[in-house]
């Protein structure tokens, strides 16, 4: 492809041209001279002449002429119009993409996530008066996606290869969709009671909650006792409920209130684990079932039977088994 | 002669305005670049979008012959990569400029999908592998390439973003990025054509 560097290359390949251009302005006349059959490659070459002269002027900024003139003001033209839309692009954009109402909120240390991290498994003690929450939402938000990415480790060690598609969706949707609607309930359910918390305190508050799921469904996915799990479904869950409930409790006033605050976030948050546990399989499995048929046994628990179904499949779990295990 | 040249050249009069030879110059050295990732700032000075596209285009076509029965599958799964890369990397980028970052929305992305190359080679080592058969063997070279590649991706673009966090902040960007390019390993582990 010579054509796009003729500008740029120089002379090596359009020496015959180079002799004409040195009489300045009029080698387009020289050019109309030339012998040629077709008037439509002569509009071409000219175009493609006064292209590279332009290029060429760019490059060296010395020569000058009729030619100079008129495509310095195309330039400047083009550049006042880019200057504009430039301008109007970056209006836009900073109205709407103000990320910056956001920027406390990610205002963090490494340490602070840490120890936020592990304070979400201890309950606090004293209830008598308002703990603090910190408002951030790092946490919280890096803790949602590692959910989704345990859950969808999950589902490989639980053979799931079709349609990763629907399941991932499903998995984000899941996660996403617990974080900001149960904290939107708990938050409206705080207003009924007159307990003092905002939507970001509770947003980060139920955010690290999910720590303990996370851990939990770490180790469950990858070990399958159905007793360790309610092991851990009962300490390491009921720790970061106890933890949650006990600051909810510290910034309610009257026992109505705070049992019915509490009750729920401690009935959302517990009954949260056993479905990603039970059900999410339950869901998985219902996909697999109408894509091959109602062969398989509903809700298989740890060592699956592996119904009859093609090689391909069985291949799969045979060594993803052994790769568990 | 030379006028019979130009007439035969289709692209002589589009030439200012597609992807030009030196584009795809710029492409392809930055393509060394995440190869061997060292710290320079070519990535990130003349930032573009082609790279990114045609990775993600090609992983994304690349997983799609994993579900199971019928055509229809195949379209959304295409979307989804599709997606989700895109979705991942623009969060990422929007997490690391809320944590102070001085690097643009732009030159993170393209440094994000730049980095996503190890993986497309790590889909064509499994898609190669998996053509020779599907046994444990298979899955443990899979499973090796995999990680490999994973590893390459992460520890490339941290060399690139890293740079441009405070630095007591830099595992708070790098986390992230890990969760991003495991969930695209994911996907290329456990892609089984049908």
């Amino acid at each position: 492809m010579s054509a796009p560097g003729g500008g740029r290359s120089g002379p090596a390949e359009w020496g015959g041209f180079e002799d004409n251009m040195q009489g300045g302005g009029s080698a387009v006349i020289d050019m109309e001279n030339m012998d040629d059959t077709s008037g439509s490659s002569f509009e071409d070459m000219g175009e493609m002449h006064q292209r590279m002269k332009e290029e060429e002027e760019e490059e060296d900024g010395e020569f000058l002429g009729m030619k100079g003139l008129q495509g310095q003001l195309g330039r400047q033209v083009a550049d006042q119009m880019w200057q504009v839309g430039k301008r109007q692009a970056s209006k836009a954009f900073s109205l709407y993409a103000n990320i910056d109402i956001l920027r406390p909120y990610f205002d963090v240390e490494p340490v602070q996530v840490r120890t936020r991290l592990l304070e979400s498994m201890v309950p606090v003690k004293m209830i008598n008066f308002p703990q603090k929450i910190a408002g951030e939402l790092y946490g919280p938000l890096m803790l949602v996606f590692t959910l989704v990415a345990i859950l969808l480790h999950g589902m490989k060690t639980s053979d799931t290869i079709i349609r990763e598609g629907t399941l991932m969706g499903t998995a984000i949707g899941t996660c996403f969709g617990y974080w900001l609607g149960v904290s939107s309930f708990i938050y409206f359910l705080a207003y009924l009671c007159n307990a003092q918390i905002t939507m970001v305190q509770m947003l980060s508050l139920l955010g690290y909650g999910l720590f303990g799921h996370c851990i939990t469904l770490l180790v469950t996915y990858n070990i399958h006792f159905h007793s360790l799990f309610y092991i851990f479904w009962l300490v390491v869950g009921g720790l970061s409920t106890l933890r949650m409930v006990a600051v909810l409790v510290s910034r309610t006033v009257g026992h109505t209130q705070r049992l019915i605050l509490c009750g729920t976030l401690a009935a959302l948050h517990m009954l949260f684990l056993l479905y990603l546990h039970f059900a999410y399989h339950k869901v998985v499995e219902g996909i697999l079932d109408t894509l091959e048929g109602p062969n398989m046994p509903p809700f298989q628990r740890v060592a699956r039977d592996i119904p009859v179904v093609s090689n391909a499949v069985l291949n799969t779990t045979a060594k993803a088994n052994a790769m568990t295990l | 002669m030379r006028v019979s040249c130009w007439r035969s050249l289709p692209t002589c009069g589009l030439q200012s305005t597609l992807f030009q030879l030196r584009d795809l110059k710029a492409v392809g050295k930055k393509f060394v670049h995440v190869m061997y990732p060292k710290k320079s700032s070519a990535l990130l000075r003349d930032w573009d979008l082609w790279g990114p596209l045609v990775l993600c285009v090609s992983l994304a076509l690349m997983l799609q012959g994993g579900s199971a029965d019928s055509k229809e599958d195949g379209g959304p799964q295409f979307a989804e990569v599709f997606v989700i890369i895109w979705f991942g990397a623009v969060v990422i980028t929007l997490n690391s400029k809320l944590l102070g970052g001085t690097i643009s929305f732009f030159q993170s992305l393209c440094v994000l999908g730049y980095c996503v190359l190890p993986l497309t080679v790590a889909m064509l080592v499994c898609r190669l592998v998996l053509l020779a058969g599907s046994g444990t063997v298979s899955f443990i070279i899979r499973l090796i390439v995999v990680i490999a590649m994973f590893a390459w991706s992460t520890l490339a673009s941290t060399a690139f973003l890293a740079d441009s966090q405070p630095p007591h902040r830099k595992a708070l960007v790098v986390y992230p990025i890990f969760l991003f390019y495991f969930v695209i390993s994911w996907m290329i582990l456990t892609f089984t054509p049908q």
